[in-house]
């Protein structure tokens, strides 16, 4: 009989259990693969187009385009040629008019005589647009420009066309050379790490949501509570699923690193010179380890209430809208970062990651500010760790029913 | 472990939700190696009752010890616990299924896979082993639910209406399976509506209605204490006035005949046999668990 030989029992702890099968169960999904892949794969499409495009454009245009030009202030005969476009002199707007239609030109400017004092150049042409293209645009403005600055050196007028050429730098108190140099890279960077610091945090809140309402409508979680507890549970979910989200934002940070040592072969002038120092990947890890942890745990807390993943989800936004509240406070936070508003976001820890990572392309932060912010992140993942894991013992089998308000805050008292 | 010591005791547990009181003071204890029914009304308090003793709720007061000690984690390994709200992952294998729900409860991969295909064998069930849970028929997915609860060899096994969705052949397969773990010395608590299979397979029962016990003993005895005081007989002739008897309900091709208190089916028989009756049949008549179930509950609801 089998009755007294026991079966080895290993001394496994079933908290990393948990976690290795939500995080298996995580990264096998579909729309976790898809997720993962795509983001790096549209940026990589989106370089390539903004490569792309203008050549296609540029292949498109005819090697040179006639644009015809009445002149009736009488002093606009030199550069006519300006690159791919040619500008052609007619007398009388019937000629041009006529040449027009004849296809010998594409379009054609009236310059009135009061041109000097009104500014005003009319123009006739045959294609329906939205706006004149840029490339039109310049080719009219130079020759006019050209014109215009008739007598002066070639120096001159090239100066007049691009008149500045700004670069900033900013000082410490002391007068140094600071380390955040602000500008378009660090605002993009900034940027771009708090979207995917956002997308990171849903998704990976999101898969706990949706995992929780699964096994609450496949019946798992009552065999799984006769093993484990639900302190265990919530543990193995909340770690298993971060672990996963920080996986994907891994891979991203690294495509993104290509793809940005891409972007600057090709578009150095414009972005400028990217530096990702030490602390900032330092503290995005940490804010990202904080920020998921609270929504995380808070959802995880909705879950339990929630009958079924849908309305789980629905109440999940209860947590998401205030994470992305700093996102309408931008242009204060870019432009203001000493603001008491952005001071204040900084210490609400549901807002405090997407902040944070704003402030950091652009300004230094006081370490102050930054110690306050994490102490209150840590204290309320605590405070929030502790209500879940309350309701995930109380709610978790009760199926088919939402407890109202104040059945969740007796709860809260008595579990 | 002593055998001699009973596997479940609980005593004077309560939960209240609110006001209602859900199991009010129930105590009773289930003895190794027995198969224990736990019966009741919808609504009684069983799955509560269940519930507590898994420690999956705590009972605001009085206590639950399992082989001994009150249950902690590692205990729970010593149980297996088929909830009446059951179900696997969808998604998984169903080996894969088994040997997760094992490793959560300390058996190794190895074993747990052994120890499955040993399992999947006995059920018919091998060819299906590769296959996703979600691809099962639901009487396949119950069966699988039943091997994940056996799987870690557990000295306690908790059903909670374990046939409720099985059709007859896995119902039969199910209760097979329970004989056997009764012979292995294994002791099975189910919770059931169905009176036919605890009068199939329990040693011993406990009914409860409004969470508290109202009837709780072998079913022997229960059935002892709840006979109607009455006789069926078979008979050719004429009955007439017979004393003692102040009622006589016609069955299908018999008559019960109600005794008065001072009557013994003893006395009856030897009137009719002093009366000259030919009597094809006597038989003191016990009522079946269903018309106790029936009885008490609606004496309940009074």
């Amino acid at each position: 009989m089998r009755s007294s030989s026991k079966w080895p029992v290993t001394n496994v702890n079933k908290t990393k259990l948990l976690i290795k099968h939500e995080f298996l169960t995580m990264v096998k999904r579909k729309g976790f693969i898809i997720m993962t892949l795509i983001v790096p794969v549209i940026a990589l499409i989106g370089l390539l187009a903004a490569r792309v495009i203008p050549t296609i454009i540029n292949s498109s245009t005819p090697t040179v385009q006639n644009i015809g030009y009445i002149d009736h202030v009488g002093s606009f005969t030199k550069n006519e040629s300006q690159g791919a476009l040619t500008l052609v002199k007619y007398g009388t707007e019937d000629e041009a008019k006529a040449a027009l239609l004849n296809k010998d030109i594409v379009e054609y400017l009236v310059i009135p005589s009061d041109y000097i004092s009104s500014g005003l150049i009319q123009r006739y042409g045959l294609k329906n647009e939205i706006e004149m293209s840029g490339i039109g645009q310049t080719t009219i403005r130079d020759f006019l420009l050209a014109n215009l600055l008739q007598g002066n050196t070639p120096e001159v007028i090239a100066r007049a066309k691009a008149p500045m050429n700004i670069v900033s730098t900013t000082l410490t108190g002391t007068g140094e050379v600071a380390k955040q140099q602000g500008g378009i890279s660090a605002m993009i960077l900034a940027y771009l790490f708090a979207i995917l610091l956002l997308m990171s945090i849903f998704s990976s809140s999101g898969y706990l949501l949706q995992g929780l309402g699964e096994e609450k409508e496949n019946r798992v979680m009552e065999i799984l509570l006769s093993s484990v507890s639900s302190g265990q549970l919530l543990v193995g979910k909340v770690i298993g699923l971060g672990a996963g989200g920080l996986l994907q934002i891994v891979i991203w940070m690294v495509s993104a690193g290509f793809i940005m040592k891409l972007a600057l072969d090709n578009f150095s002038t414009y972005i400028g010179v990217l530096n990702i120092t030490p602390e900032f990947l330092v503290v995005g890890l940490i804010y990202f380890i904080l920020g998921y942890l609270l929504v995380a745990v808070s959802m995880a807390g909705a879950g339990a209430i929630a009958p079924t993943a849908r309305e789980g989800q629905q109440m999940s936004v209860l947590f998401t809208l205030p994470v992305i509240v700093p996102i309408y406070f931008m242009a204060l936070i870019m432009e203001h970062p000493e603001n008491v508003v952005v001071k204040i976001l900084t210490f609400i820890p549901i807002t405090s990651p997407i902040t944070v990572m704003m402030r950091l392309g652009l300004s230094e932060i006081p370490v102050w500010e930054l110690a306050v912010s994490i102490v209150l992140m840590i204290l309320s993942i605590i405070g929030c760790f502790i209500l879940a894991g309350k309701l995930f013992r109380t709610y978790l089998l009760m199926y088919g029913k939402r407890p109202d308000l104040k059945e969740v805050f007796r709860s809260f008292r008595n579990a | 472990m002593e055998m001699k010591n009973n596997t479940v005791e609980v005593n004077h547990i309560r939960k209240a939700y609110g006001n209602r009181a859900v199991v009010n003071d129930l105590s009773f204890v289930v003895k190794p190696g027995e198969i224990f029914g736990l019966i009741g009304p919808n609504g009684a308090g069983k799955t509560t009752t269940i519930r507590m003793m898994m420690d999956i709720i705590k009972p605001d007061s009085g206590e639950v010890k399992i082989l001994g000690e009150t249950l902690t984690e590692g205990a729970k390994n010593n149980i297996g616990y088929l909830p009446e709200e059951r179900g696997l992952y969808k998604k998984l294998s169903v080996i894969d299924s088994i040997i997760y729900f094992a490793s959560l409860k300390g058996v190794d991969a190895k074993t747990a896979g052994k120890r499955a295909e040993e399992l999947l064998k006995r059920v018919d069930m091998i060819g299906h082993r590769q296959k996703k849970i979600e691809e099962l028929s639901r009487g396949m997915g119950q069966i699988i639910q039943v091997i994940v609860t056996i799987i870690h060899s557990p000295q306690l096994i908790i059903l909670d209406e374990p046939t409720a969705s099985l059709d007859p052949v896995n119902a039969q397969l199910l209760k097979e399976i329970m004989l056997d773990l009764r012979k292995q010395g294994k002791t099975v608590i189910m919770s059931t509506h169905r009176m036919n299979e605890i009068e199939e397979m329990c040693d011993r029962i406990l009914m409860i209605n409004k969470g508290r016990l109202v009837l709780y003993g072998d079913i022997p005895s229960i059935k002892a204490k709840y006979r109607n005081n009455s006789v069926l007989i078979e008979f050719q002739g004429e009955l007439g006035e017979i004393p003692g008897v102040t009622e006589k309900r016609p069955h299908d091709h018999a008559v019960e005949l109600m005794l008065d208190n001072k009557t013994t089916p003893q006395m009856v028989l030897e009137t009719l046999v002093h009366k000259r009756i030919n009597v094809n049949r006597f038989e003191l008549s016990t009522p079946s668990l269903n018309e106790i179930f029936i009885k008490v509950a609606g004496d309940e609801r009074e």
